[in-house]
């Protein structure tokens, strides 16, 4: 529909990439339709030959993929590639087409569009790159944009202003948008209409306010009930505990570059960072992209060696133990990280995954297989698992699994990079809810990194937010939330999609 | 850049002196005594004789005297002087190494030019008869040792059908001049050229067409294919350039080393050229000739690792020149 923006929403499987693929024609040629038409302009597109897809391909029909890391081809000036677009259709001349090309990055809002017409993709940020995406996009002043999940890869506060442009344009040249998504606050944000996809069928659509206020299939309703809430639920204070993790002054400088005669290159990943975990309690750790938040888990699992600085782990100074002696209270800290993908052995199967750490720290090896078995149990797998090869899992499913292998060595704390980031939302409140009943079955604390405000609000008891390396606020969850005192915190909280429609129907 | 291009050559002079020393130590530690060698070919092997030539040529100082003097003379460009053969290595080097450059160059371009050809065609007709006539072509060039290829394409070329001259860099005796010469020395270089070439072409092909279909699955593929481009140039434009990155990898280090890897080559085909010097030397047991047909192919892989690391700045911006 012409100036409408179409949202299409669905869980990972569900066919919404298929359907802005095949829009497009770009379909592989594994794949056989079998039945329905595109209409277009009054034509059925899956008529159409090769030729009559190149012309309609950009020109009629744009895309925006979802990865600005990878969609622009590292070896061509960002200005070339807008200016391909032109060249594709033989319109302009040379001289016309990169003009056109500094206009275009002008008006996605990109800071210098000469040095950004000049420059490699690498040379970018990724909102920079998307903008470029989009400008692209928007060369042949197309009818109907598509967007594949244009703004996953990004910060929330690039995506905002990625949402705002897109809204924006839309509206200025009267396109029709279809965006794809699995992300219910941006459906909020920008849908006027919402179509729910499961397992590639439409499952319901209708306007954006119907379809969020009064859903009426029920996996529509499943979907919108597991987005996290804004609003921290209740949590009883745990002042009078333990530390179980103290961080104190760490401080880790990242130098590259400098070899014989090159200058160094220096980023600061941590700086001055002090902080600590009482037991049975969950802090979290936000921050965009680059804000330091993984190295600090790694510096507090010393996976990486500190410049300065010191982590306490109970009575024990964790920096200072070496070799066996750290081998040994290695087991007492454990992580799951974010790939449930890559963060497991394909070649090695399930039970031998979760049973070598024990093995290595001395338990005989019948005695850590049963213990595994019964792990599996706890995070809800079936003991069969064992003699299964990780690929046969989903990607819950593999995080499960992770989730036992960090507890195979009764830590007494769990740090989480990531852990749910990678996962759909209904997949995800179960993995949420399983940390949380872990947690306080076992007694567990946890270091908990996440870039997803509406996660940490759910389950953290106090939250830390990292900029350039260093904490700027750490406070109790509600307090943060409801009481935010840095700017950057604001700026975060601000940009998190979906706030006004969620606490409409909360 | 300059900056860039002057750390990396004071690098490698420091590299080159190494291997340098590594080198003498290395050849002073086999056994065998060049004196008693010559000694015995002049048929006097007395002790007083083998006393004096010993003297003569140096060997009788202690080892770091003799290692001195060496890099004293390497650093004036002086590689020392071949008794055997009673000439300046210098000389004996620098008579042969263009007939090894002519050919190795011609070895390497014409792999690189076919092989990269070959592999583009396979991955653009990926899984049809082409493709697989090409892999299988490519895997039989790879594995088959050269020396045995050599031998069958004198056999054939020269000996069945008497096309092409068997040995030698031109027709002895025949004092060609001008485009004759030319035309002659061609005709030399057609089999050893593309007998050498065949195992890269069989490389680059297998490589070109391997990384093509890697790059062909990228975004920015799917990028180029939603902006309406033709497929012929998405093929040329987006995916050939990614796809050579590697081949350029592969290539740089393959070229270091075809200046001491044609010893085989030159052998079968009694080519001229460093790599049979370097047998004879070897044989012979002439250290000075073999050090320095060694430090000159030391230094040829150096002088390609460089070329190699600028053509891959030029070609792949996300490199950056440290400043």
């Amino acid at each position: 529909m012409p100036g409408k923006i179409l949202c299409v929403v669905g869980e990972s499987g569900s066919g919404k990439s298929m359907c802005a693929h095949a829009l497009m024609g770009l379909l592989p040629d594994t794949i056989i339709r079998e039945a329905g038409e595109i209409a277009y302009d009054g034509r059925n597109l899956l008529t159409l030959d090769d030729t009559g897809w190149l012309a309609l391909r950009g020109r009629h029909i744009a895309m925006v993929f979802q990865e600005p890391m990878t969609a622009l081809n590292p070896l061509m000036r960002v200005g070339d590639q807008i200016a391909e677009m032109f060249e594709a259709h033989n319109l302009l001349t040379p001289r016309q087409r990169k003009q056109k090309a500094l206009q275009l990055l002008r008006e996605v809002g990109l800071p210098e569009p000469e040095r950004s017409a000049r420059a490699y993709p690498h040379q970018l940020s990724g909102g920079q790159r998307q903008r470029a995406m989009i400008a692209m996009a928007l060369a042949l002043e197309p009818t109907v944009l598509v967007a594949d999940e244009p703004t996953t890869a990004l910060d929330v506060t690039t995506q905002a202003q990625i949402l705002e442009l897109i809204r924006d344009l839309q509206r200025r040249r009267n396109m029709a948008v279809m965006f794809i998504t699995h992300d219910f606050g941006v459906v909020s944000d920008i849908a006027d209409r919402v179509v729910v996809l499961q397992h590639g069928k439409v499952v319901e659509q209708g306007a954006a306010d119907d379809v969020l206020r009064r859903p009426q299939h029920a996996y529509t309703r499943a979907l919108l009930a597991a987005v996290p809430s804004m609003q921290p639920p209740p949590r009883a204070p745990l002042a009078d505990r333990a530390k179980a993790v103290e961080v104190i002054g760490l401080d880790k400088t990242y130098v590259s570059g400098g070899g014989w005669f090159q200058p160094e290159r220096r980023v600061r990943a941590a700086n001055e960072v002090n902080f600590d975990i009482l037991q049975g309690e969950t802090v979290g750790l936000v921050g965009e992209s680059g804000s330091g938040k993984s190295s600090v888990a790694r510096l507090v699992m010393r996976l990486i060696e500190p410049d300065q600085g010191t982590v306490r782990l109970g009575d024990t100074d964790f920096t200072r133990v070496a070799g066996r002696a750290l081998r040994k209270e290695r087991s007492r800290i454990q992580m799951i990280f974010q790939d449930p993908f890559a963060s497991l052995n394909p070649r090695r199967k399930v039970g031998n995954i979760i049973a070598d750490g024990p093995i290595a720290h001395g338990t005989d090896p019948a005695v850590a297989r049963q213990r595994a078995a019964e792990l599996l149990g706890l995070v809800g797998l079936n003991a069969s698992a064992m003699e299964r090869y990780p690929h046969e899992f989903s990607g819950g499913q593999r995080q499960r699994i992770g989730i036992a292998r960090a507890l195979a060595l009764e830590p007494e704390i769990i740090v989480a990079d990531e852990a749910v980031s990678a996962l759909d939302v209904s997949v995800q409140a179960q993995v949420l809810n399983l940390l949380e009943d872990l947690k306080t079955r076992l007694g567990l604390s946890m270091l908990f990194i996440t870039h997803d405000l509406r996660v940490a609000a759910q389950i953290c008891d106090r939250i830390a937010v990292m900029q350039r390396g260093a904490i700027v606020e750490l406070k109790p969850t509600a307090a943060l939330f409801s009481a935010p005192e840095h700017p950057y915190t604001s700026e975060l909280l601000a940009a998190v999609p979906g706030q006004i429609s969620s606490s409409r129907a909360a | 850049m300059l900056s860039f291009i002057a750390q990396r050559l004071a690098k490698a002079v420091v590299v080159l002196l190494a291997i340098v020393v590594f080198n003498f130590m290395l050849i002073r530690m086999a056994p065998g005594d060049p004196a008693m060698v010559m000694a015995g070919e002049a048929g006097a092997s007395d002790q007083i004789f083998v006393t004096q030539l010993r003297e003569k040529f140096g060997l009788d100082q202690p080892l770091p005297v003799q290692l001195y003097r060496y890099v004293k003379g390497i650093v004036t460009l002086d590689l020392g002087f071949s008794f055997r053969q009673q000439m300046p290595v210098a000389k004996l080097i620098a008579d042969r190494l263009p007939a090894t450059l002519l050919l190795t160059v011609t070895a390497f371009v014409i792999s690189l030019l076919l092989g990269v050809l070959f592999g583009t065609l396979a991955a653009r007709f990926a899984g049809t008869w082409a493709d697989t006539a090409i892999t299988i072509l490519a895997l039989i060039f790879y594995a088959t040792p050269l020396f045995w290829v050599a031998l069958m394409a004198i056999l054939l070329f020269s000996v069945a059908m008497d096309w092409l001259p068997s040995f030698g860099y031109e027709t002895v005796g025949a004092n060609y001049t001008g485009f004759a010469h030319v035309l002659d020395v061609g005709a030399h270089l057609i089999l050893p050229a593309t007998t050498m070439g065949l195992f890269f072409m069989a490389t680059y092909a297998r490589m070109t067409r391997a990384s093509m279909l890697e790059v062909k699955r990228h975004d920015f593929v799917k990028t180029a294919r939603a902006k309406g481009l033709r497929d012929a140039v998405i093929q040329r434009r987006h995916v050939l350039r990614n796809a050579l990155l590697p081949v350029v990898t592969l290539a740089g280090l393959q070229a270091g080393t075809l200046v001491g890897g044609a010893v085989l080559t030159e052998t079968v085909f009694a080519w001229p050229g460093i790599g049979r010097l370097m047998y004879e030397a070897l044989l012979q047991r002439d250290y000075n000739l073999l050090l320095g047909v060694f430090v000159v192919c030391s230094a040829m892989v150096l002088a390609f690792n460089l070329i190699t690391d600028l053509i891959y700045r030029a070609v792949d911006p996300r490199i950056e020149f440290a400043s």
